[in-house]
């Protein structure tokens, strides 16, 4: 039988430093990419080019802003970093919509605060337990995982429920007439806006470590932690971000659903 | 007519839809028991004023009473039940036909031990095949899935029907049954029905009281027999327009 190597054997070598040079070669990458785009036509070049430019310089950025942020070590620092990561969130998600209004970003903003809000709170205090419990060094980075995945939830599920709202005009307005509540008549529409939010979450925990190792999981085992170690975050990392996008997932359908009807329960766009 | 005799009430009622005036100062009297047909070009205003009497929409302005009282005072899914709506598309609900009408019973917070005769009594009423009730809804004829809509509407116990072109989608001969169905539950269960047709013929033969509409407006309104008689232009060019 083989025994299975202790962490601490396998991780003798301590994480490769990229130079700016490393960097350059990996440029090459991205000038493939865009070569080939631009020859096969395929409409790309432009965002390409600024997407790889804004990689570089948000990367950048956001480095030297951590190293600061770790240096000072404030708590309201961290808070102020997590509301801007929320609101930029938000405001990405609300602009993937069709048809975005204040009341839309604002109910967007709410369900990912308290979807991502609750989850860190969980698992800030009783998973990882940081100490102090403000440290950047893990609040930060898990925040970013759990508001990238939340994002796409709340952006999902608002696109589905507008699409099913909008396809389904005739059959919600029979509910109403029957004199059915705005929630009776669109339970099916919220359920299947929720549900679409998840699926990609769902497909990530049947694949995860199968399909794909997890970035955060590379990282650590790149930076010399022992994949037992990585592993188990990323058991973590992965209930956390089941729990942001459901809660996430949810909200925003039973929120957004309100905006469709006046208080006199009648679908607007209709002559109201 | 006097204000409580009527089953509705409207006065200077204006409507206007996306910039549009859908209805103009139109002040009207629908008289209860019976079947009121209305009629007029398409865009004269006869659904979006039908849309008006269940609150599907509310109008810009003026007042619309129901049986004396002022429709915005009822609690709007009160009013939804008593007064019932049959849309010219008709609409298959997920389940069976039973299962739609149930949904129906529930929204109306029909007692659990009476609506399987609720069930029953509307089927009758609205003549659906006893056979159809345990047939998925959504794959009926366009017909049996009109009929299901009336049962539908039916399973709430309203007073009041509205339809807004309910035969329209439909070949002549159904529409001809349906419009059987619909002068029964009128002339029999004393129903009052508010229905717009572009069938001149069968607003002819159903209704008992007419009102034709146009540009949003009452052009003339009375009983069924002396409308269709009346010497008014725009309704002698509309109804020999139509046929």
């Amino acid at each position: 039988m083989l025994a299975l190597p202790q962490s601490a054997d396998v991780l003798q070598n301590a994480m490769i430093d990229l130079t700016v040079l490393d960097l350059t070669l990996a440029a090459g990458l991205i000038l493939i990419a865009i070569g080939l785009s631009y020859r096969q036509k395929i409409g790309l070049t432009r965002d390409l080019v600024i997407g790889a430019v804004r990689t570089v310089v948000q990367l950048v950025l956001v480095g030297y802003v951590l190293v600061y942020i770790f240096a000072l070590d404030r708590w309201y620092l961290v808070v102020a970093t997590l509301l801007m990561m929320l609101a930029v969130a938000a405001w990405t998600a609300g602009g993937r919509q069709d048809h975005p209004t204040r009341q839309l970003y604002g109910i967007l903003g709410l369900a990912m605060l308290l979807g991502s809000g609750l989850t860190l709170v969980y698992v800030g205090s009783l998973v990882v337990r940081a100490d102090p419990w403000y440290d950047p060094r893990y609040l930060i980075p898990l925040f970013g995982m759990i508001i990238g995945n939340a994002m796409n939830a709340a952006s999902l599920a608002a696109e589905r429920l507008a699409g099913e709202m909008e396809a389904r005009r005739a059959e919600v307005e029979a509910y109403l007439a029957l004199g059915a509540s705005p929630a009776r008549a669109t339970e099916d529409a919220v359920r299947r806006a929720t549900r679409a939010s998840m699926i990609p979450m769902v497909n990530s925990l049947m694949v995860v470590g199968i399909v794909a190792l997890p970035g955060m999981m590379t990282g650590q085992i790149i930076a010399g932690a022992s994949p037992l170690s990585a592993v188990r975050y990323q058991i973590v990392v992965m209930f956390m971000l089941v729990a942001a996008v459901t809660v996430t997932g949810t909200l925003v359908p039973l929120w957004y659903r309100d905006t469709f009807f006046t208080e006199a329960e009648q679908l607007r766009g209709t002559g109201n | 007519m006097t204000r409580s005799t009527s089953t509705f009430q409207l006065s200077h009622v204006r409507q206007i839809k996306a910039g549009i005036t859908a209805l103009d100062d139109l002040s009207l009297e629908i008289p209860p028991g019976q079947i009121t047909a209305l009629i007029g070009p398409s865009g004269a205003g006869k659904s979006a004023l039908l849309r008006l009497l269940n609150r599907l929409d509310d109008p810009t302005a003026g007042e619309i009473r129901y049986r004396g009282q002022p429709i915005v005072d009822i609690p709007v899914r009160t009013l939804r039940c008593r007064v019932g709506f049959v849309f010219q598309n008709p609409v298959a609900f997920p389940g069976t036909v039973r299962d739609n009408l149930a949904l129906a019973a529930s929204i109306a917070e029909v007692p659990a031990d009476e609506i399987d005769g609720r069930i029953t009594r509307s089927a009758r009423l609205a003549d659906v095949d006893g056979e159809l009730l345990d047939r998925p809804a959504d794959r009926l004829s366009g017909g049996q899935l009109q009929r299901v809509n009336i049962a539908r509407a039916l399973t709430t116990g309203p007073e009041t029907l509205l339809m807004d072109e309910p035969t329209a989608s439909l070949d002549p001969e159904t529409a001809d049954t349906i419009g059987h169905t619909i002068a029964c539950l009128s002339s029999q269960h004393g129903l009052t029905v508010v229905m717009a047709s572009h069938r001149i013929a069968e607003a002819k033969e159903l209704a008992g009281y007419a009102v034709m509409l146009d540009k949003g407006a009452v052009v003339e309104a009375g009983p069924a027999s002396d409308l269709f008689q009346s010497s008014h232009p725009r309704l002698r060019a509309f109804l020999s327009g139509v046929g």
